[in-house]
Protein backbone atom coordinates (compact mmCIF):
# COMPACT_ATOMS: atom_id res chain seq x y z
CA UNK A 1 0.00 0.00 0.00
CA UNK A 2 1.55 3.34 -1.17
CA UNK A 3 2.14 6.06 1.76
CA UNK A 4 0.08 9.12 1.12
CA UNK A 5 2.49 11.86 -0.54
CA UNK A 6 0.05 14.54 0.50
CA UNK A 7 -1.38 15.15 4.07
CA UNK A 8 -3.96 17.67 5.57
CA UNK A 9 -3.20 20.84 4.81
CA UNK A 10 -1.29 20.36 1.84
CA UNK A 11 -2.11 23.00 -0.89
CA UNK A 12 -2.49 20.93 -4.34
CA UNK A 13 -3.44 20.70 -8.04
CA UNK A 14 -5.12 19.07 -9.83
CA UNK A 15 -3.36 17.97 -12.86
CA UNK A 16 -4.70 19.71 -16.46
CA UNK A 17 -5.21 16.61 -18.53
CA UNK A 18 -7.81 15.53 -21.31
CA UNK A 19 -7.94 11.47 -20.76
CA UNK A 20 -9.67 9.66 -23.34
CA UNK A 21 -10.67 7.32 -21.07
CA UNK A 22 -12.81 7.51 -18.14
CA UNK A 23 -11.74 9.45 -14.82
CA UNK A 24 -13.18 10.51 -12.00
CA UNK A 25 -11.38 13.79 -12.24
CA UNK A 26 -14.00 16.16 -12.67
CA UNK A 27 -13.44 18.51 -15.77
CA UNK A 28 -14.40 21.41 -13.84
CA UNK A 29 -11.56 20.87 -10.75
CA UNK A 30 -8.49 20.06 -13.65
CA UNK A 31 -5.78 22.90 -13.53
CA UNK A 32 -7.44 24.28 -10.07
CA UNK A 33 -5.87 24.84 -6.58
CA UNK A 34 -7.55 23.30 -3.53
CA UNK A 35 -6.09 22.39 0.23
CA UNK A 36 -6.05 18.29 1.48
CA UNK A 37 -8.82 18.23 4.14
CA UNK A 38 -8.76 14.46 4.74
CA UNK A 39 -6.75 11.93 3.89
CA UNK A 40 -9.25 9.08 3.00
CA UNK A 41 -7.60 5.03 2.90
CA UNK A 42 -6.21 3.39 -0.65
CA UNK A 43 -8.63 2.35 -3.44
CA UNK A 44 -8.18 1.06 -6.78
CA UNK A 45 -7.74 4.34 -9.80
CA UNK A 46 -11.33 4.26 -11.34
CA UNK A 47 -9.27 4.81 -14.21
CA UNK A 48 -7.57 1.53 -14.62
CA UNK A 49 -10.20 -0.44 -13.67
CA UNK A 50 -12.44 1.25 -16.45
CA UNK A 51 -9.70 0.34 -19.01
CA UNK A 52 -10.10 -3.69 -17.55
CA UNK A 53 -6.84 -3.41 -16.43
CA UNK A 54 -6.18 -6.57 -14.14
CA UNK A 55 -3.86 -5.40 -11.86
CA UNK A 56 -4.95 -1.42 -11.41
CA UNK A 57 -2.82 0.74 -9.83
CA UNK A 58 -4.27 1.12 -5.83
CA UNK A 59 -3.78 4.25 -4.72
CA UNK A 60 -4.29 7.02 -1.93
CA UNK A 61 -7.55 8.91 -2.48
CA UNK A 62 -8.09 12.37 -0.80
CA UNK A 63 -10.86 14.81 0.04
CA UNK A 64 -9.52 18.11 -1.35
CA UNK A 65 -11.30 21.25 -1.04
CA UNK A 66 -11.91 24.30 -3.11
CA UNK A 67 -12.99 27.60 -3.51
CA UNK A 68 -15.96 28.29 -5.62
CA UNK A 69 -14.46 31.66 -7.01
CA UNK A 70 -11.42 29.72 -8.46
CA UNK A 71 -13.60 27.53 -9.84
CA UNK A 72 -16.32 29.11 -11.29
CA UNK A 73 -15.08 32.92 -11.03
CA UNK A 74 -16.55 35.79 -8.71
CA UNK A 75 -18.24 36.30 -6.37
CA UNK A 76 -17.87 32.47 -5.19
CA UNK A 77 -18.70 32.21 -1.69
CA UNK A 78 -18.97 28.60 -1.17
CA UNK A 79 -16.75 25.59 -1.14
CA UNK A 80 -16.44 22.59 -3.47
CA UNK A 81 -15.22 19.07 -1.84
CA UNK A 82 -13.93 16.61 -4.27
CA UNK A 83 -12.69 13.32 -4.03
CA UNK A 84 -9.48 12.51 -5.76
CA UNK A 85 -6.53 9.61 -6.36
CA UNK A 86 -3.08 10.54 -5.91
CA UNK A 87 -2.12 10.91 -9.58
CA UNK A 88 -5.03 13.59 -10.29
CA UNK A 89 -2.61 15.26 -8.03
CA UNK A 90 0.38 17.38 -8.10
CA UNK A 91 2.27 19.50 -5.42
CA UNK A 92 1.94 23.23 -5.68
CA UNK A 93 4.93 25.10 -5.96
CA UNK B 1 -35.45 -13.06 -10.93
CA UNK B 2 -39.08 -13.30 -9.96
CA UNK B 3 -42.24 -11.23 -11.30
CA UNK B 4 -42.66 -8.17 -11.97
CA UNK B 5 -41.00 -8.32 -15.67
CA UNK B 6 -42.71 -5.91 -17.43
CA UNK B 7 -41.96 -5.89 -21.77
CA UNK B 8 -40.87 -2.38 -21.68
CA UNK B 9 -37.25 -2.01 -23.50
CA UNK B 10 -35.22 -1.56 -20.82
CA UNK B 11 -36.62 -4.40 -18.80
CA UNK B 12 -36.45 -6.59 -21.93
CA UNK B 13 -32.43 -5.61 -21.96
CA UNK B 14 -32.02 -6.44 -18.34
CA UNK B 15 -33.62 -9.76 -18.61
CA UNK B 16 -31.69 -10.31 -21.39
CA UNK B 17 -28.38 -9.79 -20.33
CA UNK B 18 -29.38 -11.38 -16.94
CA UNK B 19 -29.94 -14.42 -18.86
CA UNK B 20 -26.47 -13.73 -20.51
CA UNK B 21 -24.52 -13.39 -17.54
CA UNK B 22 -25.95 -16.28 -15.76
CA UNK B 23 -25.86 -18.86 -18.91
CA UNK B 24 -21.79 -17.31 -18.45
CA UNK B 25 -21.52 -18.62 -15.47
CA UNK B 26 -20.68 -14.83 -13.90
CA UNK B 27 -23.78 -14.99 -11.52
CA UNK B 28 -26.81 -16.62 -10.43
CA UNK B 29 -30.76 -15.78 -9.92
CA UNK B 30 -29.45 -16.37 -5.95
CA UNK B 31 -26.69 -13.49 -6.30
CA UNK B 32 -28.65 -11.46 -8.21
CA UNK B 33 -31.55 -11.49 -5.94
CA UNK B 34 -29.14 -10.89 -2.97
CA UNK B 35 -28.09 -7.93 -4.27
CA UNK B 36 -31.28 -6.16 -4.90
CA UNK B 37 -32.64 -7.34 -1.47
CA UNK B 38 -29.77 -5.29 0.10
CA UNK B 39 -30.41 -2.08 -2.23
CA UNK B 40 -34.48 -2.51 -1.54
CA UNK B 41 -33.69 -2.84 2.51
CA UNK B 42 -32.22 1.29 2.46
CA UNK B 43 -34.23 3.97 3.38
CA UNK B 44 -33.98 7.27 4.73
CA UNK B 45 -35.48 5.81 7.85
CA UNK B 46 -32.33 4.34 8.61
CA UNK B 47 -30.25 7.39 8.52
CA UNK B 48 -33.20 9.22 10.15
CA UNK B 49 -32.40 6.61 13.30
CA UNK B 50 -28.97 7.94 12.88
CA UNK B 51 -29.63 11.41 12.91
CA UNK B 52 -31.89 11.06 15.92
CA UNK B 53 -29.42 9.15 18.20
CA UNK B 54 -26.49 11.94 17.52
CA UNK B 55 -29.00 14.64 18.34
CA UNK B 56 -29.68 12.28 21.73
CA UNK B 57 -26.14 10.91 22.45
CA UNK B 58 -23.30 13.81 22.33
CA UNK B 59 -20.73 11.19 22.40
CA UNK B 60 -22.23 8.81 19.64
CA UNK B 61 -22.38 12.16 17.41
CA UNK B 62 -18.66 12.21 18.26
CA UNK B 63 -17.90 8.63 17.57
CA UNK B 64 -20.79 8.85 13.71
CA UNK B 65 -18.67 11.81 12.85
CA UNK B 66 -14.78 10.09 13.06
CA UNK B 67 -15.89 6.55 11.76
CA UNK B 68 -19.36 6.45 10.52
CA UNK B 69 -18.95 2.96 9.51
CA UNK B 70 -18.74 1.81 13.50
CA UNK B 71 -21.52 3.61 14.83
CA UNK B 72 -23.80 2.23 11.93
CA UNK B 73 -22.49 -1.30 13.79
CA UNK B 74 -23.55 0.34 16.91
CA UNK B 75 -27.33 0.34 15.35
CA UNK B 76 -27.52 -3.00 13.57
CA UNK B 77 -26.79 -1.07 10.22
CA UNK B 78 -24.57 -1.19 7.40
CA UNK B 79 -23.23 0.47 4.30
CA UNK B 80 -23.57 -3.42 2.58
CA UNK B 81 -24.77 -3.07 -0.70
CA UNK B 82 -21.85 -6.30 -2.01
CA UNK B 83 -19.47 -8.25 -0.52
CA UNK B 84 -17.70 -4.83 0.57
CA UNK B 85 -19.21 -2.28 2.76
CA UNK B 86 -18.64 1.22 1.84
CA UNK B 87 -17.00 3.33 3.86
CA UNK B 88 -19.51 6.43 4.84
CA UNK B 89 -18.52 10.15 6.18
CA UNK B 90 -21.14 11.96 7.60
CA UNK B 91 -20.88 15.41 7.96
CA UNK B 92 -22.61 17.97 10.14
CA UNK B 93 -24.59 21.39 9.54
CA UNK B 94 -23.82 24.00 12.37
CA UNK B 95 -24.85 27.35 12.74
CA UNK B 96 -22.33 28.37 10.53
CA UNK B 97 -22.15 25.79 7.81
CA UNK B 98 -24.56 24.07 5.28
CA UNK B 99 -23.36 21.02 3.81
CA UNK B 100 -24.98 19.38 0.63
CA UNK B 101 -24.53 15.93 -1.36
CA UNK B 102 -23.67 15.63 -4.96
CA UNK B 103 -22.01 13.17 -7.75
CA UNK B 104 -21.17 15.57 -10.40
CA UNK B 105 -20.25 12.54 -12.80
CA UNK B 106 -22.97 10.19 -11.95
CA UNK B 107 -25.59 9.12 -9.05
CA UNK B 108 -23.31 8.24 -6.47
CA UNK B 109 -25.61 7.86 -3.33
CA UNK B 110 -25.60 5.56 -0.22
CA UNK B 111 -27.88 3.36 -1.51
CA UNK B 112 -26.71 -0.18 1.13
CA UNK B 113 -28.30 2.64 4.18
CA UNK B 114 -30.73 5.10 2.29
CA UNK B 115 -32.28 3.02 -0.67
CA UNK B 116 -32.57 4.02 -3.43
CA UNK B 117 -31.92 8.08 -4.52
CA UNK B 118 -34.54 10.67 -5.45
CA UNK B 119 -34.66 11.11 -9.32
CA UNK B 120 -34.03 14.85 -8.96
CA UNK B 121 -30.59 13.81 -7.61
CA UNK B 122 -29.55 11.91 -10.64
CA UNK B 123 -30.77 15.18 -12.91
CA UNK B 124 -28.15 17.04 -14.99
CA UNK B 125 -29.91 20.23 -13.89
CA UNK B 126 -28.94 19.08 -9.60
CA UNK B 127 -25.55 17.85 -10.57
CA UNK B 128 -24.38 20.88 -12.76
CA UNK B 129 -25.94 23.93 -10.88
CA UNK B 130 -25.40 23.04 -7.34
CA UNK B 131 -21.91 22.84 -7.30
CA UNK B 132 -21.78 26.10 -8.90
CA UNK B 133 -24.60 27.87 -7.69
CA UNK B 134 -25.75 25.82 -4.42
CA UNK B 135 -27.53 28.71 -2.46
CA UNK B 136 -29.82 29.44 -5.33
CA UNK B 137 -30.78 25.60 -6.11
CA UNK B 138 -30.65 25.30 -2.41
CA UNK B 139 -33.69 28.31 -2.43
CA UNK B 140 -35.56 26.26 -5.13
CA UNK B 141 -35.78 23.38 -2.52
CA UNK B 142 -37.16 26.12 -0.62
CA UNK B 143 -34.40 26.20 1.60
CA UNK B 144 -33.21 29.86 2.02
CA UNK B 145 -30.13 30.22 3.84
CA UNK B 146 -28.82 33.35 5.82
CA UNK B 147 -26.42 35.01 3.92
CA UNK B 148 -23.79 34.23 6.63
CA UNK B 149 -24.39 30.60 6.50
CA UNK B 150 -20.75 28.82 4.76
CA UNK B 151 -21.82 26.05 2.29
CA UNK B 152 -19.83 22.91 1.25
CA UNK B 153 -20.62 21.17 -1.46
CA UNK B 154 -19.57 17.45 -1.33
CA UNK B 155 -18.94 15.85 -4.72
CA UNK B 156 -19.04 12.19 -4.37
CA UNK B 157 -16.66 12.03 -7.44
CA UNK B 158 -14.43 8.38 -5.40
CA UNK B 159 -15.64 5.45 -3.64
CA UNK B 160 -17.09 7.22 -0.11
CA UNK B 161 -20.65 8.15 0.14
CA UNK B 162 -21.86 11.02 2.73
CA UNK B 163 -24.72 11.60 4.70
CA UNK B 164 -25.50 14.85 6.34
CA UNK B 165 -26.22 15.51 10.24
CA UNK B 166 -28.71 18.11 10.53
CA UNK B 167 -29.38 20.91 13.23
CA UNK B 168 -32.25 19.31 15.32
CA UNK B 169 -34.51 22.12 15.41
CA UNK B 170 -35.77 24.09 18.23
CA UNK B 171 -38.70 23.17 20.32
CA UNK B 172 -37.76 19.48 20.23
CA UNK B 173 -36.41 18.94 23.61
CA UNK B 174 -39.15 16.95 24.90
CA UNK B 175 -39.65 14.61 21.95
CA UNK B 176 -38.43 10.69 22.14
CA UNK B 177 -35.65 9.14 20.07
CA UNK B 178 -38.39 7.55 17.45
CA UNK B 179 -40.31 10.87 17.60
CA UNK B 180 -37.14 13.11 16.34
CA UNK B 181 -36.40 10.24 13.99
CA UNK B 182 -39.91 11.25 12.23
CA UNK B 183 -38.96 14.90 11.59
CA UNK B 184 -35.29 13.80 9.81
CA UNK B 185 -36.22 13.59 5.80
CA UNK B 186 -34.73 11.91 3.31
CA UNK B 187 -33.94 15.36 1.74
CA UNK B 188 -32.38 16.48 5.20
CA UNK B 189 -29.78 13.73 4.72
CA UNK B 190 -28.55 15.00 1.19
CA UNK B 191 -28.79 18.32 2.64
CA UNK B 192 -31.23 20.27 0.28
CA UNK B 193 -33.99 20.35 3.34
CA UNK B 194 -33.04 22.39 6.88
CA UNK B 195 -33.85 18.74 8.38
Amino acid sequence: MAEPRFAVGDRVRARAVDPSHHTRLPRYARGQVGEVVEVQGTWPLADDRAQGFAEPRIEPVYTVRFPAGALWGPPGGHWVQVELWESYLEVVA
Amino acid sequence: MTGHHSNSEIAVRVRRLEERLIGAGLTSDDQLDGIIGQILSGSPANGARVVARAWVDPAFRERLLVDANRALDELGLSMSTGPQPQRLTVVANSATTHNVLVCTLCSCYPIGLLGPSPSWYKSEAYRSRVVREPRAVLAEFGLVLPEATEIVVHDTSAESRHMVLPMRPGGTAGLGEAELAALVTREGLIGTAAV
